[in-house]
């Protein structure tokens, strides 16, 4: 589990930076939510692993927190998700009106050969 | 787009989208769903609607501009939180009503503004996605 | 209630300000004045926090009825509460400045919702006590920000947002990174509570990590050394009224996060930091500075400066002594006025000239005579002449990296302010005392709105620069603050009981 995790941290984060790297709009978009996804991967694994445990309580118990999931770590994700949500979106709108004034989508505004 | 399956049974798919994202948003109160993914829910109801029978028929649907909406949801969840400064001190503690097996508060209120705004929102970038013209 | 919630206040009004100026999306005349009194009425609230704070101490709330290390919570300090009055004044001069300036297209776009979405974020994220709710704060300012990048919609003006949108997105999952480090060293979030939880589990691999991460991710939102390249790319495309915004806040932000990250929750004494900082530092001043040397739009040496103007915060920072702090926050203050007052007046050159390329323009001297007078105070001060703001802002941050063994760093800080005034000089020569090279058929007086707008911000240098030692005080006891946080993590955890409900009671 831990190593699934690991490595698709690495594999999201690895091509989020190397799509940055690239010269086209729409790669940086595709990169920056990569690495986003890589991100939230990362917040939540700060929370441990257990598997198959409840993050919240039952009704009427005091419960011992070593059989609950943490649940901040989920909440983090979610809140990181929708806002990184948000922002992907706006940036597509932003990228649709540069190509609709440059008639490409190169990062400099300039058509050029790739 | 012009299909006619898609246009004959998207007034139908948006009746129930909608329908849905509300039952989702107030079943949000205790178990999962809230305002957020009613909201998505929605938004896709008039995305398909949009994507049927015109943008502007989508927008003619909305009635208000998406935007005004997103406003209208921010200034409800932020009035629903004014309420707990009365008597707790701290915004956004919510007040409570029970009535039997009914729950319900001010958190609900915050949950409807939440939905409006993310309504509101997606509608906004969607509807503009739809409108920009493919290059030429 | 008004004054027990004094921290909620000047983030709580911007928000419903955009709120229901986004409800009037197609009535222009009622987002006006929905904005003007959104803008007034925030300007006083964060006055009213900085009174309360000045005379009862650090004022803390806590959301939703939680008790302080799981709830949001909202705090201020001497710090804060200063920074967010700056921000008050700020939004009442841009917005006084817009009256002339913000044209039809601009509002239609969506100008007053963002302004003020905006504002709450820059107030949100001087005010949270949580570091996720930085996190948030932050890119509420983002979204924000790049609409208000936008608004215009010329090519420069995306080609701009492109630069500034990529690289803040990718500085907020650095900063989203350390903060998940932290989480998992410390299990809690909220800052009070990691000043206190740190300490006792000791330094580690992680940490160093999580420390170094945050240095990165602040340092690109505000612009440090190795990583401010996007801000010169960006900052000159958008209208003035934003533009000036901008620089006076948005970088300022970044620096504040790391000013109240590293004396909360990290230590620069002893953990090796300082020499990166002073090396970021020294580096950050010198290539502002030489990088507005060689440019020729007002707006581009400008945005170089407040690269070189950085560094000299960043300086305080490094050397860490109280003194240093003290000089860094006074400098923070003054600087937000100055810069943003700058921008507005190359706002004014502009619309005074024609142009904002200064070899194209000229002879304002005779033309305006007024508006050269106010370009001195700005100028003259930023480059540290006395008896202006930045003289004491320049003399305690230099007399401070001295005093803390420092030297060559102050010997830096020395070249970039003749540096600076090399720059402020060629703007000077070149937009007002030579002779214009053509009379320019664009060129129009100066209304009224822009010239009450400078007159404000200037008039506030000189009263800073005059009547020195209160605020020099003020900054003292907020540096003092900064380096012994008690008083902070006591307001937020609740060990002080506060009157009149200000502390949520636990939940039952």
């Amino acid at each position: 589990m831990e190593l699934i995790l690991a490595l698709s941290i690495g594999v999201l984060g690895g091509s989020g930076v190397w799509l940055l790297m690239r010269p086209r709009t729409f790669q940086l978009i595709i990169g920056l939510s990569l690495l986003s996804y890589a991100v939230n991967l990362f917040i939540f694994s700060m929370g441990r692993f257990p598997v198959g445990r409840p993050p919240v309580l039952e009704p009427g118990t005091a419960g011992d927190p070593a059989q609950y999931a943490d649940p901040l770590p989920q909440a983090l994700v979610l809140t990181a998700i929708v806002i990184g949500f948000a922002t992907t979106a706006l940036f597509l709108v932003v990228m649709l009106a540069a190509r609709g004034l440059t008639g490409g989508d190169h990062v400099d505004g300039r058509r050029q050969d790739h | 787009m012009n299909s006619l399956i898609l246009s004959a049974f998207s007034r139908f798919l948006f009746a129930l989208m909608l329908v849905v994202s509300l039952y989702i948003l107030y079943r949000g109160h205790n178990d999962p769903g809230g305002g957020f993914v009613g909201g998505l829910m929605a938004a896709a109801g008039f995305a398909i609607l949009a994507m049927a029978d015109g943008v502007q028929a989508a927008r003619r649907m909305v009635r208000v501009h998406p935007v005004a909406l997103m406003g209208a949801g921010l200034v409800l969840a932020l009035l629903s939180g004014l309420p707990g400064l009365v008597n707790r001190g701290s915004f956004l503690a919510h007040w409570w009503f029970h009535a039997g097996d009914f729950h319900s508060g001010t958190a609900l209120a915050f949950d409807i503004g939440v939905y409006l705004a993310v309504l509101g929102g997606i509608l906004a970038l969607i509807l503009r996605f739809y409108e920009e013209q493919p290059e030429a | 209630m008004l004054l027990a919630q004094a921290v909620l206040w000047p983030v709580a009004i911007p928000l419903a300000t955009a709120a229901l100026a986004a409800c009037c999306w197609q009535r222009l005349a009622a987002q006006r004045a929905i904005s003007a009194a959104g803008v007034l009425l925030m300007f006083a609230a964060t006055l009213l926090l900085l009174w309360q704070v000045r005379a009862e101490g650090v004022q803390a709330v806590q959301f939703g009825g939680w008790a302080a290390p799981f709830g949001v919570s909202f705090v201020a300090d001497r710090f804060s509460a200063a920074m967010a009055a700056i921000t008050g004044l700020m939004a009442f001069a841009t917005w006084l400045f817009g009256q002339a300036d913000i044209r039809r297209r601009e509002e239609r776009a969506g100008f007053h919702p963002l302004f003020h979405g905006m504002l709450a974020g820059v107030n949100g994220a001087f005010l949270t006590g949580d570091i996720f709710n930085l996190y948030v704060w932050f890119e509420v300012m983002l979204i924000t920000a790049m609409g208000l990048l936008v608004i215009g919609r010329t090519r420069a003006q995306l080609d701009g947002v492109l630069k500034y949108a990529v690289l803040n997105l990718f500085s907020t999952l650095i900063f989203l990174m350390a903060v998940a480090l932290l989480y998992g060293v410390a299990g809690t979030l909220n800052m009070a509570d990691l000043a206190v939880v740190l300490p006792q589990a000791g330094p580690s691999l992680t940490l160093t990590i999580s420390a170094l991460l945050l240095l990165c991710g602040f340092g690109i939102k505000a612009g440090y050394f190795p990583l401010f390249f996007w801000l010169p790319a960006s900052y000159h495309t958008a209208s003035i009224t934003v533009a000036a915004i901008f620089a006076g806040l948005l970088t300022k932000v970044g620096v504040y996060a790391c000013f109240r990250v590293f004396t909360l929750i990290f230590t620069v004494e002893g953990s090796g930091l300082r020499e990166i900082l002073a090396v970021m530092a020294a580096c950050t001043m010198l290539f502002g500075v030489f990088g507005a040397a060689v440019q020729w739009d007002v707006r581009r040496i400008l945005s170089f400066h407040i690269v070189s103007q950085i560094g000299y915060m960043l300086l305080g920072l490094a050397v860490a002594t109280p003194a240093a702090l003290a000089g860094g926050i006074f400098y923070i203050i003054h600087h937000i006025v100055v810069k943003a007052n700058l921008f507005l007046l190359a706002g004014a050159i502009h619309r005074a000239s024609g142009t904002f390329d200064l070899r194209q323009s000229g002879g304002l001297m005779r033309r305006s005579p007024l508006l050269a007078a106010l370009f001195l105070v700005p100028a003259l001060s930023l480059g540290g002449i006395p008896p202006l703001s930045g003289f004491w802002a320049k003399f305690m941050v230099i007399d401070a990296s001295f005093r803390g063994g420092q030297g060559w760093l102050a010997a830096v800080a020395l070249v970039t302010g003749i540096l600076t005034l090399y720059s402020m000089t060629k703007i000077w020569m070149e937009a007002f005392w030579k002779d214009p090279l053509m009379p320019r058929p664009t060129a129009r007086a100066v209304p009224a709105p822009m010239l009450a707008a400078i007159a404000l911000l200037a008039a506030v240098t000189v009263a800073i620069g005059l009547q020195a030692e209160p605020f020099v005080a003020y900054a003292q006891s907020a540096a003092q603050a900064l380096v012994d946080p008690s008083d902070y993590i006591a307001a937020v955890l609740g060990a002080v009981p506060a009157e009149g409900g200000a502390m949520a009671e636990p939940r039952p």
